[in-house]
């Protein structure tokens, strides 16, 4: 059995646009974040169909590997809450489906009205040489600025979810109805 | 005819994500809606690199940098979660409301 790229990008597609929907609709958040690992591997998938397989194996490692792992870490910290599902307005239901679709119907638009100078010329390159080449000559300034960037964000990340940041809710009340308390003799 | 197919593909992805960022009523949710957009974003560059920069590459080295920020982001947005659930004990989007008045 032969499998042409076309059937795999459609099977992928479809894989792809199925487990993001249930990422939005699951009613359980740790339901979410297993469809959300699926999409990510599709995505993987589609980048290698186009000829960028480094990318692909840097969505592996990265998203799935790293950053899917995290959420689902965030999830088992965060006690689960009961299903308080307010139960919106109608017009507030309908403008929330009203936006998305308007906005893809423009895209849609937009995308088969324009004509795409499309290269003729297959990419034959090696991908990986072809991006440490440019890491390493033409985007080297942005190359270092992002690990600089991730550095700050990795000791934000700590000092942010450091245990001392807690407020302490009490002594903000006892503050505020002292405070009132001496106002009101004035 | 086959980049438009993935131009399609990724505009479909941001609408989920967009739906879902403004629907969530979780915010652990609105940030996986949050990641499906980045991914969507990611997947353009890459589509684009292939069909109109096939000898250099360069959409794919912007798509590099793409996830390393989203690596960033999602480390601030984890240990901001965290934070919000210690302080709130609740990770309802309804119940953050410190910088609302």
């Amino acid at each position: 059995m032969d499998f042409s790229p076309e059937f795999i990008l459609i099977f992928l597609e479809i894989f792809i646009i199925v487990t993001a929907l249930g990422v939005v609709l699951s009613p359980k958040v740790l339901e979410a974040a297993f469809f959300l690992s699926g999409t990510l591997s599709g995505l993987a998938g589609i980048y290698i169909l186009l000829n960028a397989d480094f990318v692909a194996a840097a969505q592996i490692v990265v998203y799935v590997g790293a950053i899917n792992v995290l959420i689902i870490f965030a999830i088992m910290l965060v006690q689960q809450q009961l299903n308080s599902e307010t139960s919106s307005s109608g017009i507030k239901q309908l403008v929330q489906i009203i936006i998305p679709i308007f906005l893809f119907s423009i895209f849609i638009i937009v995308i088969t009205s324009t004509n795409w100078p499309i290269q003729s010329t297959l990419a034959t390159v090696e991908t990986t040489q072809a991006i440490g080449k440019h890491l390493f000559t033409d985007y080297l300034l942005p190359f270092e600025v992002v690990s600089i960037l991730l550095l700050l964000a990795l000791i934000g990340a700590i000092v942010i979810a450091r245990r001392d940041l807690v407020i302490e809710q009490k002594e903000l009340t006892t503050y505020s109805t002292s405070q009132l308390s001496i106002e009101s003799k004035d | 005819m086959i980049l438009e197919n993935y131009i399609i593909l990724s505009a479909t992805l941001f609408c989920i994500g967009l739906y879902g960022l403004i629907t969530a009523a979780n915010i652990i949710r609105a940030f996986m809606s949050l990641e499906i957009i980045f991914n969507a974003i990611n997947l353009n560059f890459v589509a684009f690199s292939n069909f109109m920069d096939g000898q250099e590459i360069k959409g794919q080295v912007i798509s590099l940098f793409i996830i390393a920020i989203a690596a960033a982001e999602a480390a601030i947005g984890l240990a901001l979660i965290l934070t919000i659930y210690r302080n709130r004990q609740t990770t309802d989007t309804n119940n953050i409301d410190w910088l609302k008045w």
